[in-house]
Formats: structure tokens, sequence, C-alpha cells
């Protein structure tokens, strides 16, 4: 591991154990502001989503992608279609994923 | 003795089926860390220290792009800021134990087990002596399972070094769909995923990724914001429009 992996790696663990940890460490009743509690329930969807869209409209990184060639974003609306319908997991992903690969065959 | 066996393995039993979701996306992962540049080491050392399976995802989609350090780390903070929702949630539970208990209870809590154990702590009131034990149960089969998969994922990489370039990213795509999707029951759930992903779409060229520390900012206040205006509708039905 090179030194800049430690840090990236000790960093992460750090970080996450400090959010995880800080309530129990106190382990009195914790009472959050409301406003607080309420801005945190928003920030998982927004977060992951933040993360989704470019991926899907710019598989490169770089340009938007607009078109049937791309397989991230077909996939990905079959893969929204499917959690919408039917809330799981498990067959979001493998629907999805079995459509993207479908899709790339066909048009690649 | 055996109470507290039985704990665990009832714990580790009921975490089953996260299981097999946490199977692909840990060898999607070990996979895909190696060949967007992380050292084998580096990503299994990841997996055991960090154990956090969206932010380490995120972590090496930045990585890949080249971002630095401290964007990062500062992403993790983010993404990771719910499991302090879910930290305060067990607090009740956890509260009477030394810290011996706290602190690997702590480290190993993620969304999975958050979702079993509180389930279970809820649907048995009555204080069961050993029912730590039921939590540590939970974490130990997603933790063994998580770590084990990253492994596995490591392993077929090698193996298959084109794996790369089959487009298994998606996997994480289809993931995070799986995951964001059924949580949009809210209109003000919707209205931040819907003004988060615009926006990153629309801030993408910034630099150092502050596009999607904007979006998420920006999802949260629509979401805030969506959510006030709902409840001052139903508040003041009927009553004059003075307040804005």
């Amino acid at each position: 591991m090179s030194g800049y992996e430690w840090i990236l790696v000790i960093g992460m663990a750090l970080i996450t154990f400090a959010i995880r940890y800080g309530l129990f460490a106190v382990g009195h009743r914790v009472r959050f502001n409301p406003w607080l509690s309420q801005a945190l329930t928003y920030v998982p969807v927004a977060v992951l989503t933040a993360i989704i869209v470019p991926a899907m409209f710019m598989p490169d990184g770089q340009t938007l992608q607009l078109s049937l060639d791309n397989a991230y974003l077909i996939g990905g609306m079959v893969a929204i279609a499917i959690a919408a319908r039917w809330r799981n997991l498990l067959a979001t992903i493998a629907g999805g994923m079995a459509f993207f690969f479908l899709w790339r065959w066909l048009r690649g | 003795m055996s109470s507290r066996f039985s704990q665990t393995l009832s714990g580790a039993r009921d975490t089953l089926p996260m299981l097999v979701g946490a199977l692909p996306f840990g060898i999607i992962f070990g996979t895909l860390a190696t060949s967007s540049g992380l050292s084998v080491a580096a990503t299994l050392a990841m997996s055991a220290l960090v154990f956090a399976g969206s932010a380490q995802f995120i972590a090496i989609g930045l990585i890949a792009s080249g971002t630095g350090l401290v964007v990062i780390l500062l992403t993790t903070l983010i993404v990771n800021l719910r499991h302090m929702l879910y930290s305060a949630s067990l607090l009740p539970y956890v509260r009477h134990l030394p810290q011996r208990w706290r602190v690997p209870l702590a480290f190993w809590l993620t969304d999975e087990t958050f979702a079993v154990v509180h389930r279970h702590f809820i649907l048995h009131p009555t204080a069961e002596q050993y029912r730590h034990w039921y939590f540590l149960g939970s974490c130990l089969a997603m933790y063994s399972n998580w770590v084990a998969c990253t492994l596995v994922g490591v392993l077929l990489g090698h193996a298959l070094p084109g794996m790369a370039n089959w487009g298994l990213d998606f996997a994480m795509v289809a993931t995070f769909i799986g995951i964001v999707v059924p949580a949009l029951r809210t209109r003000p759930m919707l209205v931040a995923a819907l003004v988060a992903g615009a926006v990153a779409l629309a801030a993408h060229g910034l630099p150092y990724k502050l596009g999607l520390m904007l979006a998420a900012l920006s999802g949260v206040v629509a979401g805030m914001l969506a959510a006030s205006l709902s409840s001052h509708a139903v508040d003041t039905q009927g009553a004059a429009d003075e307040r804005v």
C-alpha cells in the first residue's frame, strides 16, 4: 500500500467510525434539533441521486449522451421502472443489469 | 451461555436476505476497485476498516476520475452522515452496555444491520438480557460476507482482466436506483431527488467534484422547502395567507 492509500483508507475509516460511534460514545439520550434530523433524512436520497443521474446521462463523465446507444441511460430507466413497480432491490439489480447487457449486445 | 449463542444465531439468520443483496455489490466492488487503480491490499483494507458499501463505491469512482484526497474524504463524510440517524435510533438499546460493546457495534453499524436490528427490537420490546448478542450476530454476518465478497471480487478481477470494460460499473447505478426509488414515497423526497439530479448534471463541470456536493446540498434544501411548504399548506388550511 502506498502512502496515499494509507491516508485514504485510514481517513475514510476514521470519518465513518466517528459518525457511527459519536452518539454511542456519549450514551445520553440525544435530542436532535428537529430541523437537523429532517435535513439528515434527505441526505441519502440526495447524495445517491447526484451520483446516479450523471452516471446515466454522461457515462464517460464528459458529454451528455441523450441517445439510444447509451446503454447506461436505457438500462437505468428500466431499473427505475422495476424499482418503482416492485420495490425489490435484488430484482432491480438483476433486471437492470440484464437489460443493460442485452441492450449493449443488441446495439453493439 | 446458550441464550447468548441463540441470540447471535437468530441475529445472523434474520440478516440472511440482506446478505443476498450485498453479495453482488461486494464482488463488484472488489473487481472495480482494483481496476480503478487501487492496490489489492488497499481494496481489502478499505472493506475491512471502512465497511461502508456506498461510500466505498463512490470513493473508487472518484479515484478513477482523479479526484483529490480531501474531496474524497469530504464525500465520505456526507455520504455516511445517515448513520448518525441510525445510531440515534438504536441508542436506547445500547446505552447500558460497556464501551467494549458499544465500540464494535458502532463500527459494524450498516444500513442492513440497522434495518434488521431496529425492527427486531421494536417487535420484541421486552428487555431480553442478551439481545445485544442479536445485534452482534447481524453485524458478524454482514461483515464476514462483505470482506469475503470483496476478496472474491479481487480474485475474479485478476483472473479476468477484461472485466473492467464489461460495464460492470452499471451494477452500482442499478443498486443505488434500487435503494433510492423505493424511498421516494413522499413529494418532498421526490423533489429532493429531482433537484439533486438536475443540479448534478448542470454542475458536473465544476472542479474537484464540487458538483456532487452542490447537488446533494441543493437536494436537501429543496426537500426541506417542499416539506415546509406542504405542511404549511396543511396547517393553515382555511386560515389567512398572511405568512410567507
